[in-house]
């Protein structure tokens, strides 16, 4: 398959807009909070679809593709048991402190709350995490473009070699991001999202409409594929019948309520979106938007590997040595799949030129929207609770709005680096993906307590996060999934006990995490003195008034929206049960 | 405030309208792939007509403004 003059017109056409969005936006940023915040003036739909497009990386689409192909459509459950009763949970009980509180980031929320420590804490270790996931990102997305060898010919036609187009696709990515982060902020980052929000869906649909036409339709892949495949419940009554080797608590416990919101809550990537909203209703309603459509993603992401797997035999690329053809055989001799590769296999599959051209800059498109994501709330949380915290409390907005363009040449050097770096080492993807693990389950307990205990106190808050932390770091050092060697994927403090699958692992080692910070922070909280509740009020469910959704119509009140997101999930789980 | 829908839907629009230009006028034995769906003017006609779905929304919102002026 050859790229022509159609597919790069394609591709050129969507740079253009989203320059031209960076450029329509650079007069009206001329202040700190209109970067870092877009002036909180974006209407909700707007900030809805950023929602979910922030958190669509180039991770998350070759992700979801890779494990739908691995686990079937039990994958679905991030989406159905994870994502949306996390964002329903933020939509309707978590954003009236985040807005209400005035706080500027999701740190700053945590020193309101609790304390200096606490937010020194949390504001170091996520803008490390974001430097490291848009890295990664960026080198998955460099590495899937190489492998794919469409560009070979035209970059061959230039006299530049296969080797360099990792390179090229790094820099001219990363240079896009940067222009339009550093004219507009936020509200560019968003406007962009909304737009790469729907390309990824252009680029998408056609490709499951096409594959499931292929493949007989939904009842052809169930006819081909093993049960435990197509149904999301059926095999999860004990972690031996299904390909997750994880049982329904892991499941319910682990991902959907310790992972998801651990990450849909607290994590400022996401929640910055919410926070740019015009009023505080837009504010709640955010997530809650954001949970229709996301609802249905599965059917565009996890699909693709259903139908990768149950078309003509399965059409999940071999994995082989690098720059040869030897594929690379498994503990039983068997060649491994490289089952990242099955979403952009399909395209090159299905897609005739002009279509292709959409497909690739989907991928573009989700590349670009998760990375900037990751540096506006990397710029955010720097100039605010570290540079403005910490080095220069006291300077002009003016100052700090150049700090933050500067945060943002900062970030986006760093996370090249990070994408060499990751080139280097094999293994630097497992590593980092970990110590998101380790920071991420425990601070979930930390908010919950934060936001719903008023007893809660700094000292608890610090000292559970850190035993949180520490609770994570030991169970993984401690126990192994099936198959591997100790030293990455866990036991480097010996084993204690094996885990059927990596997945499985990492769900316990969050619910863990989880479990220790609560107790902890429970048991610091109440030999440590409570804040006065008058400094209290506007942080904490009982010391805040209640926000009034009577005067909306019914279906602008969150309450509302979130039961018929919740029963709709439930529908679909039933349907794929 | 940038009214996003506008941009959006001339992006689509010009997308729309290449692709659904090569269905029409381009070459007619690609589609093997797509499983002899000319799917470059089905997809394109998709995108057309969400354009313009996207620029009658935005049409309407801004005269319901000018109503509350």
């Amino acid at each position: 398959m050859t790229l022509t003059w159609l597919d790069w017109l394609l591709m050129l056409v969507y740079f253009g807009f989203v320059l031209g969005i960076g450029v329509a936006l650079k007069g009206k940023t001329t202040t700190s909070s209109a970067f870092f915040q877009a002036g909180r003036a974006i209407p909700a739909w707007v900030c809805g679809l950023a929602f979910i497009s922030a958190n669509l990386g180039a991770q998350e689409i070759i992700g979801m593709a890779a494990s739908g192909a691995k686990y079937g459509i039990a994958t679905s459950h991030f989406y159905w048991v994870g994502a949306i009763p996390a964002m329903v949970f933020l939509g309707v009980f978590m954003m009236p402190f985040y807005y209400g509180s005035r706080a500027r980031s999701v740190p700053e929320y945590l020193r309101l709350r609790f304390d200096e420590k606490t937010r020194a804490f949390n504001a170091v270790s996520f803008a490390l995490m974001t430097v490291f996931s848009s890295g990664i990102s960026m080198y998955a997305m460099a590495k899937l473009l190489q492998i794919l060898h469409v560009f070979d010919a035209p970059f061959a036609a230039l006299g530049i070699g296969p080797e360099y187009i990792f390179h090229i696709a790094v820099v001219s990515s990363a240079l896009v991001v940067l222009v339009y982060v550093l004219l507009g902020g936020l509200s560019s980052a968003i406007y962009n999202e909304v737009l790469q929000f729907f390309l990824i869906v252009a680029g998408f649909a056609p490709l499951v409409y096409l594959g499931l036409r292929d493949a007989g339709g939904w009842s052809g892949i169930v006819r081909t594929l093993p049960p435990a495949f197509t149904h999301a419940w059926v095999g999860l009554g004990s972690a031996a019948t299904n390909p997750m080797g994880v049982d329904a608590f892991g499941v319910a416990m682990g991902l959907g309520f310790v992972l998801s919101f651990g990450y849909w809550c607290t994590d400022f990537l996401v929640v910055q979106r919410a926070m740019a909203a015009d009023s505080m209703t837009a504010a709640r309603r955010t997530p809650l938007i954001a949970a229709f459509p996301k609802m249905a993603f599965p059917f565009l992401v996890v699909m693709p590997g259903l139908i990768a797997l149950s078309v003509h035999g399965g059409v999940v690329p071999i994995k082989v040595y690098e720059g040869t053809t030897t594929a690379i055989l498994d503990a039983l001799g068997k060649p491994q799949l490289d089952y990242d590769l099955t979403a952009p296999t399909l395209m090159l599959r299905y897609f005739p030129t002009g279509m292709l051209g959409i497909g690739l800059t989907a991928l573009l498109a989700s590349f670009m929207s998760g990375m900037a994501g990751n540096v506006t709330a990397f710029n955010t949380v720097w100039t605010y609770d570290i540079y403005q915290a910490y080095l220069r409390p006291k300077a002009t907005d003016a100052h700090y709005l150049w700090i933050g363009r500067m945060a943002t040449v900062f970030g986006i050097a760093a996370s090249v680096l990070t994408a060499y770096v990751a080139a280097q080492f094999n293994n630097i993807m497992d590593v980092l993906q970990l110590v998101f693990a380790f920071v991420n389950a425990p601070l979930l307990a930390t908010f919950l307590l934060g936001m719903f205990w008023k007893r809660t106190t700094g000292h608890g808050a610090f000292a559970g996060l850190v035993a949180g932390t520490c609770a994570a770091a030991l169970h993984h050092g401690l126990t192994l999934p099936a198959g591997a060697v100790a030293g990455v994927k866990g036991g480097w403090l010996g084993t204690l006990s094996t885990y059927p699958s990596e997945m499985a692992q990492n769900f316990w080692t969050a619910i863990d995490a989880w479990t220790i910070c609560f107790l902890v922070t429970v048991a610091v909280s109440l030999v440590t003195r409570p804040r006065d509740e008058r400094e209290l009020s506007g942080l904490v469910y009982s010391l805040t008034e209640r926000p009034r959704d009577a005067q909306l119509p019914w279906h602008r009140r969150p309450a509302v929206l979130g039961v018929v997101v919740l029963a709709a999930t439930f529908l679909l789980n039933l349907v794929f049960f | 405030m940038l009214d996003i829908r506008v941009p959006v839907a001339v992006m689509f629009g010009a997308m729309g309208a290449l692709l659904t230009g090569y269905g029409v006028f381009g070459d007619q034995s690609i589609y093997g792939r797509s499983l002899g769906i000319n799917i470059n003017l089905v997809w394109g006609s998709v995108l057309l007509a969400f354009a313009a779905c996207l620029l009658i929304l935005s049409a309407r919102a801004r005269s319901r403004r000018g109503d509350q002026r």
